[in-house]
């Protein structure tokens, strides 16, 4: 009955065979604790998840790069300002700092460390810039992937759980959503409502990638419930009384959070992207707030002459964007050891 | 008007049916039974015959569509279960009635913690703080016979043994003292010796609470050493009702009759063990006669064309069978 390994021609057990589910995985250091004689305590799968991720170093590196972009963002347009005075908004009145050429070369070809990255045509220092440009686009990747993980985990939650009609009518409202181009949303959105305060630009901004994001989770969300709510364990929950609202989001969502997370950290460079591509357009963000697409729109009318001022927000999306993804492969791979095995 | 005899539940010609492409399938088909307060009722019968969908509908657990209640009464303590308000229902479920589900391995949530599944019985039900609802997981656990329990409350389900996991599922069903105790196959899933523990387990607790326990299996075994009084389904429907002792002594239902002979005696070494030739009928399209006319050795003529009556052989043993008084005279001869 039950199904032993499978062996090879030699009658040996290949070791490659034997796949141990994660609920099965014992991990050194709980054999080290049964050995010693001290209680093994809830070890759970996110422990486990949490180790095979630090053994994958690219995921690693994606990590300790995305924290350092987050950090710098989040405090380096301050220290500049504070250390050299140069705020990513203020232009000089010296001139003779308009056209330094980077790294670490004034105009006058002379070493110097005053910018980094170079100024713009204006004399504005290129790293106070991108780094204050990443906490405009840090923050509408991140509004939009929590729009995508409120709205899209509880609506296809919703949809998965009840099935049939009402599943039948959310899921063509998703269909139609996804059938509109999100350029298109913000294009009518814009001409419906003009934005009269960068902030209220902002807002639009985050409203139209909200509200595009979502979709997708909602469709991963679904499915996974409706593969859950059939398990013994779902009837248990309601054979004790549990309500429904409690059985979807206590019993069945936090079931199919592994998906939930890969995919959300893949959403924040997906959002991120569409955000440097409208506001690439003139779209997205104006001045005198940045973003890193807006840089890089800036950078581009002056490629030819000043290319520093495209390749350094340039270089700090892409060095972001794949982070992002290595972190949300590796999470992927922490997170369902079976599926990496070719 | 039945609740007066001491039953606290009664279940009269319930009829479930599910709707498929392939027609109405009828999963249970009028059956009526009582159980009385503080006994063990047994159902027995083959995989299909309705015996889960019948217990599953106690509650209002039928997946509505496709199942639908179609007919019928369920009277729990006097109340028309089938007319309670979704939250009357809930405030039911578990506490008043509770379920013990076959397998192990799946019934409880693999990503809780143990201590939050059995909090959430006590702080839903009995309006526990978590601390009390905590305190009473633990006192359970102890209960049902798990060792270290204060320790091993916080830990996940897959960090327990079948058994072990088995138990955790009958403290949490009985963590409210429910006065009846469905128990749908609970030890199928199980190896032997911890078949038994589980079976002792329930009988003991059913003592000191004075439960009563509805009790699915299809071990013969199993229902001549739990419960008091047996129910026989096939196709949906109750084919033989009597008092355990009676129904393994003097069946009166041909259906039984090789239920009772499929079982293994393994005092004799000779031979093959018996079976009942073909399988159970299509519950989308049932043959108008008896459903287990194809299948019964005693079958003529009559049983294929017309339905099976309802025979009374003693006040509390019924068959559903032509030939009932015939099989239970010649049962009761042969001994």
């Amino acid at each position: 009955m039950e199904q032993n390994p499978q062996k090879d021609d030699r009658g040996q057990i290949d070791s490659a065979d034997l796949h141990i589910g994660p609920e099965y995985a014992v991990a050194e250091r709980d054999v080290a604790e049964l050995l010693t004689g001290r209680v093994v305590s809830g070890s759970s799968l996110w422990r486990d998840a949490w180790r095979r991720l630090l053994k994958n170093k690219l995921a690693v590196f994606g990590m300790v790069v995305v924290i350092l972009v987050v950090l710098g963002s989040l405090i380096g347009p301050t220290v500049i300002q504070r250390t050299t005075g140069y705020a990513y908004d203020a232009i000089p009145k010296d001139a003779s700092l308009l056209k330094s050429f980077p790294p670490f070369r004034g105009p006058d070809g002379r070493f110097s460390f005053a910018h980094p990255m170079g100024t713009d045509s204006a004399g504005r220092d290129i790293l106070a810039r991108v780094l204050s440009g990443g906490q405009i686009s840090l923050m509408v990747a991140l509004i939009a992937t929590l729009v995508s993980l409120i709205i899209g985990v509880s609506y296809g939650a919703i949809a998965g759980y009840a099935g049939g009609r009402l599943d039948e009518l959310m899921m063509r409202i998703v269909d139609v959503l996804y059938s509109l181009p999100y350029v298109i949303i913000v294009i009518v959105l814009l001409a419906l409502l003009p934005a009269k305060t960068p902030t209220a630009q902002l807002a639009q901004l985050f409203f139209a990638l909200g509200a595009v994001s979502w979709l997708t989770m909602a469709r991963i969300v679904r499915g996974q419930i409706m593969s859950l709510k059939n398990q013994e364990f779902v009837l248990a929950a309601r054979a004790t009384g549990v309500s429904t609202p409690k059985i979807i989001f206590r019993h069945l969502v936090p079931n199919a959070l592994g998906p939930v997370i890969v995919y959300a950290t893949l959403t924040i460079p997906t959002v991120m992207l569409s955000e440097a591509f409208l506001s690439f357009l003139g779209l997205g963000v104006r001045s005198p707030r940045v973003s890193w697409g807006s840089l890089a729109a800036e950078g581009a009318q002056n490629l030819a002459v000043y290319p520093w001022q495209l390749i350094f927000p340039g270089l700090t999306m892409a060095l972001m964007l794949f982070s992002l993804n290595f972190v949300g492969d590796g999470l992927r791979d922490a997170l369902d050891p079976q599926a990496r095995r070719d | 008007m039945s609740d007066d005899n001491g039953n606290l539940l009664s279940v009269r010609d319930l009829r479930v049916y599910f709707e498929t492409e392939d027609g109405s399938v009828r999963a249970v088909d009028g059956i009526s039974f009582d159980v009385k307060r503080g006994e063990t009722l047994g159902i027995v019968g083959e995989s299909g015959s309705g015996k889960s969908v019948a217990n599953l509908s106690l509650m209002r657990l039928i997946p509505e569509p496709p199942g639908k209640i179609a007919s019928g009464s369920i009277s729990f303590d006097g109340r028309d279960v089938l007319r309670l308000s979704p939250s009357e229902i809930r405030a039911l479920r578990g506490k008043r009635i509770a379920m013990i589900f076959q397998d192990p391995m799946t019934s409880l949530n693999p990503f809780m913690r143990v201590s939050k599944q059995l909090m959430e019985v006590t702080q839903l039900h009995l309006g526990h703080t978590k601390r009390q609802a905590r305190a009473h997981a633990i006192a359970m656990l102890e209960h049902v016979g798990i060792p270290d329990a204060a320790e091993r409350v916080d830990s996940y389900p897959h960090e327990f043994s079948g058994g072990m996991r088995q138990r955790v599922i009958i403290a949490m069903a009985l963590s409210c003292q429910p006065e009846l105790l469905i128990a749908d196959e609970p030890t199928t899933a199980l190896d032997v010796t911890i078949q038994a523990q589980i079976l002792e387990l329930i009988k003991q607790l059913k003592s000191e609470t004075g439960a009563s326990v509805i009790l699915i299996t299809h071990d013969l075994g199993v229902i001549a050493g739990m419960t008091d009084h047996v129910i026989v389904m096939y196709a949906g429907r109750v084919f033989e009702q009597a008092p355990t002792r009676e129904l393994f002594e003097r069946p009166g239902n041909p259906y039984t009759r090789g239920l009772l002979r499929s079982v293994p005696d393994p005092t004799e070494d000779e031979g093959t063990l018996y079976q009942i030739p073909g399988q159970p009928p299509d519950l989308a399209h049932l043959p108008p006669g008896c459903p287990f006319a194809s299948r019964c050795e005693r079958a003529e003529e009559v049983c294929q064309k017309e339905f099976p009556p309802f025979v009374q052989l003693t006040p509390s043993h019924q068959s559903l069978c032509h030939f009932a008084n015939e099989v239970y005279a010649e049962t009761g001869a042969t001994r």
